[in-house]
This record gives C-alpha cells, structure tokens and sequence, in this order.
C-alpha cells in the first residue's frame, strides 16, 4: 500500500514537471529578456536593425519576423500540396507493399538531421536552384515578389523556403497520412458505389472526413518552418532589412539569428537574442496548440457521432 | 426501365482465394431476388461482383460473366464508374456522408455528372421525389439542411436507399440492409423494397429467412462444403417453392433451420 | 441511359489528372532523399579514412588535411546518452501516470496537452530555456551536461508518447490478473506492465535518439566548441558530430568543407542505423492487430 502511494506520487510529480517546464520556458526567457527590452531605444517590434550591443542598444524583430513568416509560407505552399499528395498515394492510391516502402523513405527523410539539410542546400540545392529563381524572375518578374534586380539568386529567402519545404513535408504527410487510413471504408464504399470516380470520392468523403486532421498537419508543418534554425542560418545572408523580392540574397529568421549571433553577443546581446528567441516560442506554442486543439475537436466529433 | 441480369460461369477471388465458384443465374426485372445461405458462403461477395464493387477490395478480381441487359458489365471497354451509377447499392451499416446534409446526401450522386448544368429547383424535386421514394420525405422534410448523421438507424437506412434511387438506376443492389437495424426499421424497409420492385431490378442478401420469404418474389440459395472452400450456387427458384419444396437437401436443411 | 462504355469523358480525365498528380508527388518527396544520400556519399567519402575515425582536430589548421571526429564522436556519445538516462525514466513515469493512474482526470489532460506542445517547441528554443535556466539563473558553465540537458528537453515528449502508447496496448486482463494475485498496483507496473511494453518502448527511444543526435542549435547554446577531447561531459567545452559540421562548414576551407562532408556523412549513417534498427524492431514487435 506504501509502495503504492510512492509510486503513485512519483508519476504524478513527472507529470506535474512536464507541465512546469513548458510554463518554465516562458517565464525564463521572459526574466532573461527583460534587461535588454528596458534598454533598447529602438521599437522591439518596428526596427529593422540588430545592434544591442551598440551604445546605446537598438535592435527589433521586424525583418527577423518578415524572413521567418515568408520563408515559412514558401514552405507551406510547396510542402501542402506535395505532402497531401503524398499522404494520398500512401493511404489510397499505392498497393500496400509500395505504399510502406514510399511512407518508409519519406519518414526517412524526417530522420534526416538539419545541418546536413544546411549543408545539402548550400553546396548543391542553391546551385541548382539559380535557374529556376532566373525563370521566375523573367517571367514572373512584373509580380513585385518575384523581380530580382541584382541578378543574383543565392542566398534568398526563396531557397530557404525550398528547403524548408523539403523538410516538412515528412511531418506533414505523416499526419494526413494518418488521418486519410481513418476514412471509414463504409464511406468510401458508398461514394463508389454511386458511380464517383477514385478522385469524385477522395473529394466527396476522405478530404471533407480529414480536414480537421490535414489543417492540424500543415500547422504542425508550419510549427517545424517557423523554428527550424541550422538549415536556414546556413542558407540565408542574414541581412536586416525586409526585402519583397524572395529570390534576391537576404532576409533572416528568429532561430537563424539567435545561432549566428550566439557567440558574439555581449550581455545586452544574449538577453535581446532570447527576446526574440520568445517571440518565436510564443507563436510556434500558439501555432501548435491550435494543431491540437483541432485535432481534439475533430476526435470529439467522430467518437460523439 | 429495370434491366435484367445474367451470371454465367462467375468465379469470385479474394487474391489466390476462390470465394465464389461457377454461379449461373438469371436474375429478372422488376422482382426481388433474395440471396440466402449461411455466413461465408459467397452470396454478399456475389452481389458484390453485380455492380464492380467487387474489386475495390485490393487483389479482388472475378472471372466470368455479368451480362446487364445483354451487355458484359466485364468488358473490356466498359468503365466501372458506369456500371455502378446504372446498379446501384445499399450496404448492411447505413452510411450517409457524415459531412453532408440529408439533402446533400440525396443528390451526392446526381452531382458527379450534372453538378454544374442543375438548377437549384430541379435538385429541390429530386430531393423531394427520392426522400418520398424511400418513405422518408414526411419525417425528415422539415430538417433537410441537417446532418444526415443525426438521423435514427432505420433513417438513415432509408437516405441511403433515397440516396441510391436518386441517380435512377436500374437496378438495386441490398447487402444485408436490416441486419444493422431493429425490428420496426426492418420492417418499414421491407415495406419499402416491396414498393420500390414496382419500378426496379432488387437483389438483396439476407440472412433472415423469413424476411427472404415475405419480400422475395426469387429464391438463391448458397453454401459451402467446408470453411475455407468456395461458396456455390445449391439452387435458386420460386420462393414459394424454394421454402415449401426445394430441390435439394441442403437447402431444404437450411430453410427448416437445421442449420445455418 | 444504359451505355456502359460513354460519357464520362470529363469526368475521367480529371480523374487521370489528380492519379498523375498524387503519383508526381510521391516522386518529388523521393528526389531530395536519394539526392541527399548520394550527395552527401559522394562528397563526404573524400575525407573518410582510418584517421578520420580516431583522431581529433587538435593541432589541425583548418588550412590542413586529416584530424579527426573521435572527440566530437565521444561528445555525442556522452550528451546523447546522458539525455536518454535523464529523458527515459522521467518520460516512462510521466506516461505511467497517464495511462495507469491519470485516466480521464484533469490534470493528466493537462500533461497530455502540454507534451504534445512540447513535441513542436523549436530546438532552439530548448537551448535557449537550459542557458537561461540551468546557466544564467543557476549559475553552471556551458558544458556537454547542459547541452544534454536541451536534448532531453527534446527528447522528453518523444518518450512519454510512444511510452504511453504502448502501455495502453498492455492488454487490461493482464493487469487483473496480477491484482487478482493480490499484487500491488505499482509491482503490477513494474514487474508485469513494463516488461510487456518493454520493446516498444526501447524502439520509441531509439527514434527519440536518432531525432536528438543530429541537433546542431541547441548545443550551439549550450556548450562551448573545441578541437580536443573532452571526456568530461560535466565540465569545459566539448564538441559534438553536428557542431564538428557546423564548424567546419564556418572555416570554409576546402579541406574543412571535406571534413565538414565526412562527418555529415558519419551522422546520416550513425541516425539512418539507428532509425533503421528502430523500425525493423517495431515492426517485429508490433501486436498482430485483427
């Protein structure tokens, strides 16, 4: 009975630990900002210059913000449809044996660590990518976003975004993967059954069924963008300025920043890269418990129904 | 306009599996033909064969005849997205589409290929005219914005039988509509498949006897010698004649309740 | 009306187009795996050799070929495992009392949350939390036990959710029968539950390992890079395969840049083993599902 109680307490007291360590992130990176938010003298959230360490301070998160939400949106855009497409082939189209091998190799890529997406993108992805920016840019350059004036299409937040990309898509497919093999088969059936093509039914049955499930997905993908640091700090030219034009060199992440100004920065600098590094934390802990909260609706709706 | 079907020398495989083997069976318009027989003996993967569904199953595939009105619904230019808006199913779990309306779930299948060129008010009758076909317009004509989900079993049994009239096929395929439903369901369903022979080919499977014997006008019975061997077609006739004096022991067995 | 073979013309071709679609895309996701793979052998096996393995880079200009990953090798070796000594047990009680003891209360929907959020905290937001935490409040150095620290931040909710997964396949009339017995409900969790969900576990923390061993930010943070062996995780800088890269890759050199390859190369395999082995053991392990 004794052992019971200990033991009992024991689990409970890690439980309770998970939940102060989450609350613990926020509250000390909120104390160690504090100092260099009180002597920053440029606006924390307009300024697009990083000096904290200059006499007197001024830094702020605008082109820090602006390069992370555009490389993420990038990804996002190229990393939904593939990762559905993915997800689809697995879960509908593939025979089984195939399907596991391409959800393996995919998951696989998951495994793959960020440096080496860094490395990888730099030496070999941004090279080939020169292309591909210049095609856009000549056809595509009367759209503001795609004009590139410097004829120079290394180091941008487009690449960046590829990359990204390239890394979510495994989050994402897994996700939806899961969702799309819950489709009941009755359901499934039945549209079949009235005469829809394959294509007819994953529109009539399995998207409207998972689309709580495929949002959750692409925020859970969108979470890993936002945060993604190694791959980004080694692809991007960390400058501080908000530039429209995606493929031209610049732009800059929250993570990127933080790894790349660690070990230069003097104390007023480390507490402004944690401020930052907040900010971040803020909007990937809003972004993934929207996911969940999602998906906790949806398992609502299916067990209710 | 119901159409008739022949089987001629069917075999139905799960795989390397034979689960069906050499039926040969004329089924006639505008009757109810009732597929009895014990559990494993082919007569839902037979109906199945009917409309192509058959084959949704991966690795299933058959080897034989269907001839709907003449035409080999196996041929090879035939597009089995075809044949299933012609035959149309009613399966044993109702399953309206969760994430549609009782409306949206009636003219699901009239969408595919008219969507864009139907008007609002012409969906509004076929609605009407199909939910009144399945003895479910009265009861439900006040929430037809509502989730088809939200209906009674027996409800939504009835919507997917509306859903399935819709596209006016000719031919109605039933796996086991009662067997997930309660008694006062099942009956206001048998009173319906009685109705709907009135204008179309019925193949329904059951394993209730007596429901074969009150709305079946032809009897096909089913066995097989041992699990694991493939179910075949023992006879098929007259109901009347099918439960009063049947051709064979097995089936005579059957229908007396000796087994089964 | 009753043509079997017409009028779907449309219809088919749309649906042509989205199979050619879903197809394309399977190709795509397959294109940057196999590119990576053969890109990073082809470069890295430049610099691979018998030194590569088992010397350091003390002494090493980055303008000079050879040196060696052994001290990195050795740091993740340390930081790794002292992260699963730390994330594993806490991670299998915290999912002890989800599934054993927490059923449907407050508090464990709670936790249960709060670990799925924890699964989307950035990496470097974990190294920021054990720099601001464990080194500027509590007043540590940067060490390779801070660095560990961060990974199990990562490593923690990896644990507690396949942990917890698989004790809820722990068949409940195996617990009653132990309680039957009049055995206690925490020797039941100790002697009956666990072992059954033994393998499932072990495979969820190796992919849990496979996912920490290849960060790079969060030891950035938290440890200070050398070119030496340091085989005191507690105290002085130690580097790490990653943060051996990520260095390499800083000098530029080309001599550096093949040592940055080589020891991409040496943690794709290290990861892909471990991965792999994962996997394979929890396919093997997988209860037979009806």
């Amino acid at each position: 009975m004794n052992g019971d109680k200990v033991f009992f307490g024991l689990s409970r007291a890690a439980g309770v630990f998970v939940l102060l360590l989450t609350l613990g992130i926020g509250v000390f990176l909120a104390v160690t900002a504090v100092p260099a938010l009180r002597e920053n003298t440029a606006n924390f959230f307009t300024t697009q210059q990083w000096l904290p360490d200059a006499n007197p301070p001024a830094f702020g998160i605008a082109a820090l913000a602006f390069g992370t939400v555009m490389t993420a949106i990038i990804a996002m855009v190229l990393a939904v449809p593939v990762g559905t497409g993915i997800a689809l082939f697995v879960a509908i189209y593939a025979k089984p044996t195939l399907g596991k091998v391409v959800a393996f190799l995919v998951d696989l890529l998951a495994a793959v660590p960020s440096i080496i997406f860094g490395l990888w993108g730099l030496e070999f992805l941004m090279g080939n990518m020169i292309g591909v920016s210049a095609w856009l840019d000549t056809w595509f350059g009367w759209i503001p976003l795609f004009a590139n004036d410097q004829d120079v299409y290394t180091r941008s937040i487009f690449i960046a975004g590829v990359v990204l990309a390239i890394m979510i898509i495994p989050t994402i497919s897994a996700v939806t993967r899961e969702v799309f093999v819950q489709t009941p088969q009755g359901h499934v059936e039945a549209a079949l059954a009235l005469g829809a093509t394959r294509w007819e039914m994953i529109r009539m049955v399995v998207f409207p069924y998972s689309r709580p499930g495929m949002i959750s997905a692409a925020m859970l993908g969108l979470g890993r963008a936002l945060g993604e640091t190694i791959a980004v700090a080694l692809l991007l030219s960390a400058l501080f300025e908000i530039n429209w034009h995606i493929t031209e060199p610049g732009g800059n992440t929250f993570a990127a920043n933080i790894a790349l100004k660690w070990n230069e920065a003097g104390s007023i600098g480390l507490s402004a890269l944690v401020a930052s590094g907040l900010v971040l934390f803020l909007i990937t802990l809003a972004v993934n418990m929207a996911a969940r909260l999602i998906v906790a609706r949806k398992r609502d709706f299916v067990e209710g129904h | 306009m119901a159409k008739r079907i022949d089987i001629s020398d069917l075999d139905a495989y799960y795989g390397n599996f034979l689960a069906v083997e050499d039926v040969n069976l004329a089924i006639e318009p505008r009757q109810v033909t009732a597929f009895i027989g014990p559990s494993g003996c082919g007569k839902s993967t037979l109906l199945r064969t009917l409309n192509r569904m058959h084959e949704v199953i991966p690795g299933a595939y058959v080897d034989g005849k269907v001839a709907f009105d003449g035409e080999d619904i196996y041929a090879e230019d035939v597009d089995p997205v075809n044949v299933r808006r012609l035959i149309g199913m009613v399966f044993q779990r109702p399953n309206p589409f969760p994430t549609m309306s009782i409306a949206g779930n009636v003219v699901a299948g009239l969408k595919l290929d008219r969507g864009r060129k139907v008007k609002k008010s012409e969906f509004d009758d076929i609605v009407e005219r199909s939910l009144r076909g399945a003895n479910l317009w009265d009861e439900v004509k006040d929430r037809l914005d509502r989730p088809g989900a939200g209906l009674s079993g027996g409800q939504q049994q009835r919507l997917c039988i509306a859903r399935a009239i819709a596209v006016q096929p000719q031919v109605l395929l039933m796996d086991e509509p009662c067997s997930a439903l309660d008694p006062i369901s099942t009956l206001a369903i048998e009173d319906l498949v009685r109705e709907l022979r009135e204008d179309y080919t019925i193949v329904i499977v059951t394993h209730n006897m007596q429901q074969a014997a009150r709305i079946s006008d032809t009897t096909a019975f089913f066995n097989l010698a041992a699990v694991g061997e493939p179910g075949k077609l023992i006879e098929a006739g007259p109901t009347q004649q099918m439960f009063s004096n049947p051709a064979n022991k097995a089936t005579e067995d059957y229908v007396t309740g000796r087994f089964g | 009306m009753n043509d079997l073979t017409s009028g779907l013309k449309r219809r088919r071709a749309t649906d042509k187009v989205a199979t050619g679609v879903v197809y394309l895309t399977a190709l795509i996701a397959i294109i940057p795996l196999v590119s990576i793979l053969i890109v990073v052998f082809s470069r890295g096996i430049a610099a691979i050799n018998a030194e590569f393995f088992t010397s350091t880079m003390r002494n090493i200009s980055p303008r000079r070929e050879g040196g060696g990953i052994f001290h990195a090798f050795i740091g993740t070796l340390e930081q790794v495992g002292v992260a699963t000594l730390i994330a594993v047990p806490v991670g299998i009680m915290v999912a002890i009392f989800l599934v054993e003891y927490g059923s449907r209360g407050k508090l464990a929907a709670a936790v249960s949350f709060f670990v799925d959020v924890m699964t989307g905290v950035p990496s470097i937001v974990a190294g920021l939390f054990i720099y601001t935490c464990f080194i500027l409040t509590f007043g540590f150095d940067r060490s390779g036990f801070a660095a560990a620290l961060s990974l199990t931040i990562l490593m923690l909710p990896v644990v507690v959710r396949t942990a917890e997964e698989m004790l809820k396949l722990v068949p409940m009339d195996l617990r009653e029968a132990s309680y039957a017995l009049g055995v206690p409900k925490w020797v039941t969790i100790i002697k009956i539950v666990i072992p059954t969900a033994l393998s499932g576990i072990i495979t969820g923390v190796m992919l849990a390992v496979a996912r920490v061993a290849g960060e790079t930010a969060p030891l950035l943070l938290t440890t200070f890079m050398t070119q030496s062996l340091n085989l005191d995780v507690f105290s002085g800088p130690q580097a790490a395969i990653p943060t051996f890269v990520w260095d390499q890759i800083a000098n530029g050199t080309n001599p550096s840049m093949d040592r940055a390859w080589a020891g991409a190369l040496v943690l794709i395999v290290l990861v892909a083993v471990i991965y792999i082995v994962a996997k394979v053991l929890a396919a093997r392990f997988a209860p037979k599902s009806k």
